[in-house]
């Protein structure tokens, strides 16, 4: 698998994310933000960071950076596009994802371990893990909590959009369990195509045996799978 | 020239968790009789051009497209007559 990560002027997730596919075996490539080659990949990373300083808001900025252009075109063509914490809110800014990342309704930044709820296995990225399976991944953001109009909420839930929720140890999404204030404990989601994924969480800290979770591993086997012609 | 006054803020429908521990904080001042803070983005922007219908078209283009998020965020601005 050939995966292109896109480094943006602030960006600090992308080397986790090269280092953990480069050492799966993949072919990794570091993308600087004012190309305008994504080299062919099978999958193109936005990684976690603060993109521009976050300055207007998070990832307004960044999606006019040139590589953006070919970022679209990938996603329009189903490529698959994974938005990690700061690249989730890239995605929505850009529009390749709808709703948007509003600040933490507990107004702080939260960084700590947090168990997701897979919910829908429908789709490249969580494809044999089925919903209810549980996920122990780092979470670190300040504006992760996720927020679109009622027709836009009953829309990803009627098309099963909804990849992950923020949810405690015995699997119930509730209020208590819910980070960040993100409306229905939603911590990831699909486009209607289904080959772009956005997501606060971080499965690219908690993939490699040097690190407290392994659990990010399952989505990343679910994309290797998917290429081996699994889905 | 002309200076754009813009103001961005929330839609009311979207919770504003900055605004309320602002107001928590203006309880504990004593400001007893403060129900409400929203918190919103102030931008000043100045244009070469003095005419105001193209500069009014200009801003909204500019808010539209960057300024201000359609999904949480509704803006506003007024035109001033400015020497810098």
């Amino acid at each position: 698998m050939k995966v292109s990560v896109i480094t943006f002027p602030g960006s600090n997730c992308d080397h986790d994310a090269y280092e953990v596919f480069r050492s799966r075996g993949h072919i990794a490539r570091m993308i600087w933000h004012k190309d305008h080659d994504l080299q062919n990949p099978d999958l193109v990373i936005l990684p976690g960071g603060f993109s521009y300083g976050d300055y207007l808001r998070c990832g307004a900025l960044a999606r006019f950076s040139p590589i953006m252009n070919e970022v679209k075109v990938f996603a329009e063509k189903f490529g698959l596009v994974i938005g990690i914490c700061n690249g989730f809110q890239i995605l929505t800014e850009a529009g390749l994802l709808p709703g948007a990342l509003m600040r933490n309704s507990g107004i702080n930044f939260v960084c700590k371990h947090q168990m997701l709820r897979v919910e829908s296995s429908d789709s490249p990225f969580t494809q044999g893990l089925a919903p209810g399976r549980l996920l122990s991944t780092p979470i670190a953001h300040k504006e992760g909590n996720y927020f679109i109009d009622p027709e836009g909420l009953k829309a990803l839930q009627d098309n099963d959009q909804i990849l992950f929720r923020y949810c405690d140890a015995q699997g119930d999404a509730s209020w208590e369990a819910n980070p960040n204030g993100s409306l229905d404990n939603i911590a990831g989601i699909v486009n209607k195509g289904r080959n772009v994924l956005g997501m606060m969480p971080h499965p690219e800290r908690s993939a490699t045996e040097s690190v407290y979770s392994q659990d990010g591993s399952f989505i990343f086997e679910a994309i290797e799978s998917f290429f081996d012609g699994g889905y | 020239m002309l200076k754009a006054k813009i103001f961005v803020e929330l839609k009311p429908s979207v919770l504003d968790p900055q605004g309320k521990a602002v107001t928590n904080s203006l309880h504990n001042l004593g400001f007893e009789d403060v129900s409400q803070t929203r918190i919103g983005k102030y931008i000043e922007i100045v244009f070469d051009s003095s005419d105001k219908d193209a500069v009014s078209s200009e801003v909204t283009k500019i808010c539209d497209s960057l300024l201000a998020n359609p999904n949480t965020e509704t803006y506003r601005f007024e035109l001033q007559e400015t020497k810098s």
